[in-house]
Parts: C-alpha cells; structure tokens; sequence
C-alpha cells in the first residue's frame, strides 16, 4: 500500500510537470494549430484507447464497436451543452453516465459470447447506434449536429485522461481487477474459482464504454460539427489497433499506442493516398515481427532502470503483469 | 401497386440480392470452417473481382461471361498469394493477431486499390440488353435472372467439388480437424490454399453480379458486404455451406423488406440486429449443431 502511493505521487508529479510544459508550448505559440488540435486528439485517443484496453487486454473480451459509445457520449453532450447550456462538466458526464448505461444493457446479453462472435456482435451493435443516431433528426440526422459550442482546451483533455489513466490503473490493480485478469487467462477456470464471471465482464465494459462516452464529449466540443461519419467502425478498428499496437494489456502501451498512431496520421497528412497505404503495412509487420504490441504486459512503472524513481516494485504488485 | 404484389417484388429483389451475399458467404464460410479466421478482407477480394471484371469488359472489350473468367482467375490466385504471404507466415500465431493481420490486408486492399484506380466510382457498363419478365405485374430483370443463373450454376459445381472430388473430401476432412487431417496425409496448407482460391473466386463473381446490378462500383463497396456475408453465414452456421446459401437469401430478403416498406437508411442496421438476435438465440445458426463446451 505504502508503495503505490509513492508510485501515484511520482506519476502526479510527472504528470504537472507535463501539463505545465505542454500548456506552456502551447501559450507560448511555440505549436502550430495543427499541433494544438493533434495535442488535442493525441489525449482523446488515449482515453479512448485505455478504455478499450480495459475491455479487450485486461478482460479478454473482443469488442469492436467503441467508437459507438463513443457517439453516444458526444451527442448526449452536445445536446446538453447547445440546446440546454448546460455546464460542459455536466455535459460530459451526463455523456459518460448515458454511454456506461448503454454499455451495461448491451454487455449483459452480449457478453454471453465469446471471440470471433463477440468482435462481430459488439461490431454491429456500434453500427446500429450509428445508424439510429443517423436517423433522429433532433441531432440533425445524417447531415450531423452543427453550431457546438468549443469548450474542449488542453486543460480538460490532459485532466481528464490522467483521471482516466488513475481510475483504470487503480482498477486493474484492485480485486475487481484481478478478477477481470482471471477472466482473461481462462474464463472457466476464473468461474470455477468462484469469480462472478459475467458481473466482470459487464462491469469492464460499462466502466469501458463509461470513459469513451467521455472522450466522445471531449471530441465533440473541440469542433463546430459532429456527424456519425465521425464514429464508423473504421474509428472502432482504430482505436483497436492503438491498443493492439501498444500492447494489449499495458497502460502505458495504450498511452504509446495512441501517440504512435495519431502522430503517424498527423504526420502523413500530407500523403492522404499512401497514408492507409503505409498504415496497413504497419499493421501486418507489427503482427509478424512483435504481436505482443510495443510493450506487452509490461508497464513503464515495471522497467528495471526506473525503479529507483518509482521505489522497489515487489513483482506481484505490478500493474498488470501476468506472466502467460 | 397492390400490397401482395409489392410483397412478392421485393422478394424478387431480396432473393437476387441475397443470391450474391451467399456468394460470398460461401468464401467466408469456407475460410472460417478451415482455420477459424473471420477474413475482414474477404469483401475487399471481392471490390477487386468487380474492378477486374470492369477493366476486362471495358478495357479488353470481352463480353461478360469472359469477364467474369479472366475476374475469377485472377482473384483466385490474389486470394492464394494473400493467404500465402500474410496469413500463412502467423499458422500458430494466437487467434487475435490472425485477426488484425486481416484488418490490415483489408485497409492495404482498399487503400492500394484506391490508389491504383481512384477513389471515385465507377459507371459499370451495361453487358446486357434490357430484358424484363413480367408475370402478372411481377417484374424480373434481366440483370436479376442473370445473377439468378451464375449463382445456381457456381452452387452446383461448388456442391460437386465438395462433395465428389478428393480435393472436396480433403476440405472438409481438414475443416474438421486440421492436425488430424495432416496425419492422415492430407496435405493441409495446400488444401487452405485451394480453399482460398475458391472462396475468392466466388467473391469475384459476387463483386462483377454487384457491378452489373448496381451499376456502380468502388474501392469501398467491399467493407459492407463483407461484414454482412458474415453474418449470412453466422446466421446459416459457420463453417456449413447451404447455410451460407440460405443465410445469404435470407439476409438479403430482409434487407428488401427493410428497405421497400421501412426506410432504406435501417437496411445495414436490420442485418446486424439480425446477427445480434441469432447469436444470442441460437449461436450456431439455422443448420449448426449444439457442442458443448469442453475443458
């Protein structure tokens, strides 16, 4: 116990000193616009990707349609913050609450499944959502929802995901945790110890879609104009491929998968028809030459040359370390 | 139009749109049936089959049963070299990196084929004259009686491979159990190669009936379909081909229904409620046998 709270103290102090350097490059216009909205995007994704990560690395469960949590977060926010003036925190969380509550009624009869059956059920049912989304006029239908007020700045973004990093770290490492990494491992064995399978199951999932719902606001307010274009299974796949390129199962891998993608589709901006090109190639090198993702189980808290700073971690301790 | 009519229309239409998701649906079944991987880039095989059968009709000037020769040749092979260059390598690899592996050759598909061909849609030429039956107010289309007839006939000589032929009895030995069928002197990576080759096949002649019947075709139509297929043959239970066959029809029945009296906007999201509801009802499809789950 008296670990991980000099281990989190470490991290919030990183964490200011970050923010603090960040929002100076940005005050200062050291960073061009296109930089202070990929700063911007750079912090959604890793929420979005951390929360995926949750679901998919540390539960096991194959879920493809997060990008539709996602939606629901940002319509339920720029619904509340454009047409009710609602405070943006109030829009945010209402858009978290509505996108967990969703998740939760989907998880229960979906999670019944397993592998290929639940990537593809969980990928239509981000499909529906966008489709239904696409089909309420009262959002502005498939033309999408216009006039949004811009609330989202560096300040929200960067808090909110180290809220979201602290949150679903503290998480992986507590009983409920361990009981999704069980889960993971060999689901029936986790059932026979006595673990309440399905209640993890639908808990990783709604605390997953809870975040993205977050993110969704996020995303929503940093732009004039929303359309469910913005929230295809292409976003989905995405977000997958940020927790699968940082390694499924690792934090900090989720936070590199993130910053390696969207810095890559920023940076090749300029070459929109080799982008995809070079994007797809990546994907299936990574897959031949290290599937396990950037860092595998591991965590940057773990690594040996940095445990003078972090303290003397005990192996059991590590943030989602299993070795299997 | 009278209520039974429009009923029968667009049953008309279903099965004729259903008849190329089987299509399909048969390549995915197989595939899944062989090494249990959902081919995300199944449906982009068959985006390039429409464009290879477009550049044979237009640029070669072949007519359309030609086309659709040279179409099924080439994706065949491209098939098999897919299978050989990226799946091949990862045969032990866990299930999850198989899966990524074929997201990633679906975006290469379609980015390199935009790429090559443009973005922009194409006008698909008419290869045939307008003919229309028209039984008591019912119209079939020649277009539909075509797809009708390639569909039919492709059915027959797969169920004859399948069934008849070593090759046939080697797929479905493998499909049963890969390892066992190895020691049985099945040579089982050229029996997934074959498998590859028609499934892609079938894709292409899918992708060239589309061309044809919409008129239109891009580097994105495969994404959609694709998905879809696999849920006709998720519907049929996987790994079973008349289930493919009657998954599709039936898929694309409803999708008519949907489209003709609801609103067309609901067609995708009434083929996925369907996944949702087979899956949770009835896991293993119309045709698929109960397992239970060993430890």
């Amino acid at each position: 116990m008296k670990y991980l709270r000099k281990n989190d103290a470490v991290l919030l102090g990183f964490a200011i000193v970050l923010f603090a350097l960040l929002q100076g490059l940005i005050s200062g216009k050291v960073l061009s616009s296109f930089w202070q909205l990929n700063v911007l995007i750079i912090g959604i994704n890793i929420i979005m990707a951390v929360s995926l990560n949750l679901i998919n690395g540390y539960t096991g469960q194959f879920s493809l349609g997060h990008a539709g949590f996602m939606a629901v977060g940002a319509y339920v926010g720029v619904v509340l913050t454009t047409n009710f003036h609602a405070p943006f925190v109030v829009a945010l969380l209402a858009g978290g609450l509505a996108a967990a509550f969703l998740g939760f009624l989907i998880g229960i009869p979906t999670l019944r499944l397993n592998g290929d059956y639940l990537a593809i059920a969980t990928l239509g049912l981000g499909e529906i959502i966008r489709i239904v989304i696409m089909n309420i006029e009262y959002v502005g239908g498939a033309a999408g929802f216009k006039g949004i007020p811009h609330h989202t700045n560096f300040a929200w973004v960067f808090w909110l995901t180290v809220i979201a990093l602290f949150f679903i770290k503290n998480f992986v490492n507590s009983t409920h945790g361990r009981a999704c990494l069980a889960i993971r491992e060999n689901e029936i064995a986790a059932e026979s110890m006595g673990i309440n399978t399905t209640k993890y199951k639908v808990l990783a999932f709604s605390i997953g879609a809870g975040f993205a719902g977050i993110a969704g606001g996020l995303f929503a307010h940093c732009f004039y104009l929303i359309s469910p274009n913005s929230f295809t299974f292409m976003a989905s796949f995405n977000y997958l491929i940020m927790v699968v390129m940082g390694g499924m199962g690792s934090i900090t891998g989720s936070i590199a998968g993130a910053f390696v993608v969207t810095f890559l589709s920023a940076a090749l901006a300029s070459w929109p028809e080799f982008r995809m090109i070079i994007y797809a190639l990546a994907l299936i090198f990574l897959m031949f030459y290290r599937p396990q993702g950037l860092f595998g189980y591991m965590e940057i808290t773990s690594m040996r040359p940095l445990n003078r700073i972090f303290g003397r971690p005990k192996e059991k301790q590590e943030g989602g370390r299993t070795d299997g | 139009m009278e209520m039974g009519q429009q009923v029968l229309q667009q049953l008309v239409n279903g099965i004729s749109l259903g008849s190329i998701y089987a299509l399909i649906a048969l390549g995915y079944t197989m595939i899944y049936g062989i090494i249990k991987l959902i081919n995300f880039a199944h449906g982009d095989i068959y985006m390039v089959g429409a464009y290879i059968g477009f550049f044979a009709i237009t640029q070669a000037g072949l007519s359309i049963v030609p086309a659709l020769l040279v179409s099924l040749v080439t994706t065949a092979l491209l098939g098999m070299l897919v299978e050989k260059l990226a799946y091949k390598p990862l045969r032990h690899a866990p299930r999850l990196s198989v899966l990524i592996t074929a997201i990633g050759v679906s975006f290469f598909l379609e980015y390199a084929s935009m790429y090559f061909v443009s973005p922009t849609p194409r006008t698909f030429p008419a290869v045939m004259d307008s003919v229309a039956i028209n039984i008591g107010g019912l119209v079939i289309n020649g277009q539909q009686m075509l797809i009708l007839g390639i569909t039919f006939v492709l059915m027959v000589i797969l169920t004859y491979i399948v069934k008849f032929t070593n090759t046939g009895k080697a797929m479905r030995a493998a499909s049963f159990d890969t390892e066992t069928a190895q020691l049985m002197g099945i040579n089982s990576d050229r029996i997934i190669s074959i498998t590859f080759g028609i499934g892609s096949a079938l894709a292409a002649v899918a992708g060239v009936l589309v061309g044809i019947y919409y008129n239109s075709i891009d580097p994105l139509m495969g994404i959609m379909p694709g998905l879809k297929a696999f849920v006709a043959a998720v519907l049929g239970g996987i790994g079973i081909l008349p289930g493919a066959v009657v998954g599709g029809i039936i898929l694309g029945v409803v999708e008519a229904f949907v489209s003709g009296f609801i609103s067309s906007t609901f067609r995708d999201a009434a083929a996925f409620a369907i996944l949702i509801i087979v899956l949770l009802v009835r896991p293993t499809g119309i045709f698929g046998k109960n397992t239970k789950e060993k430890v």
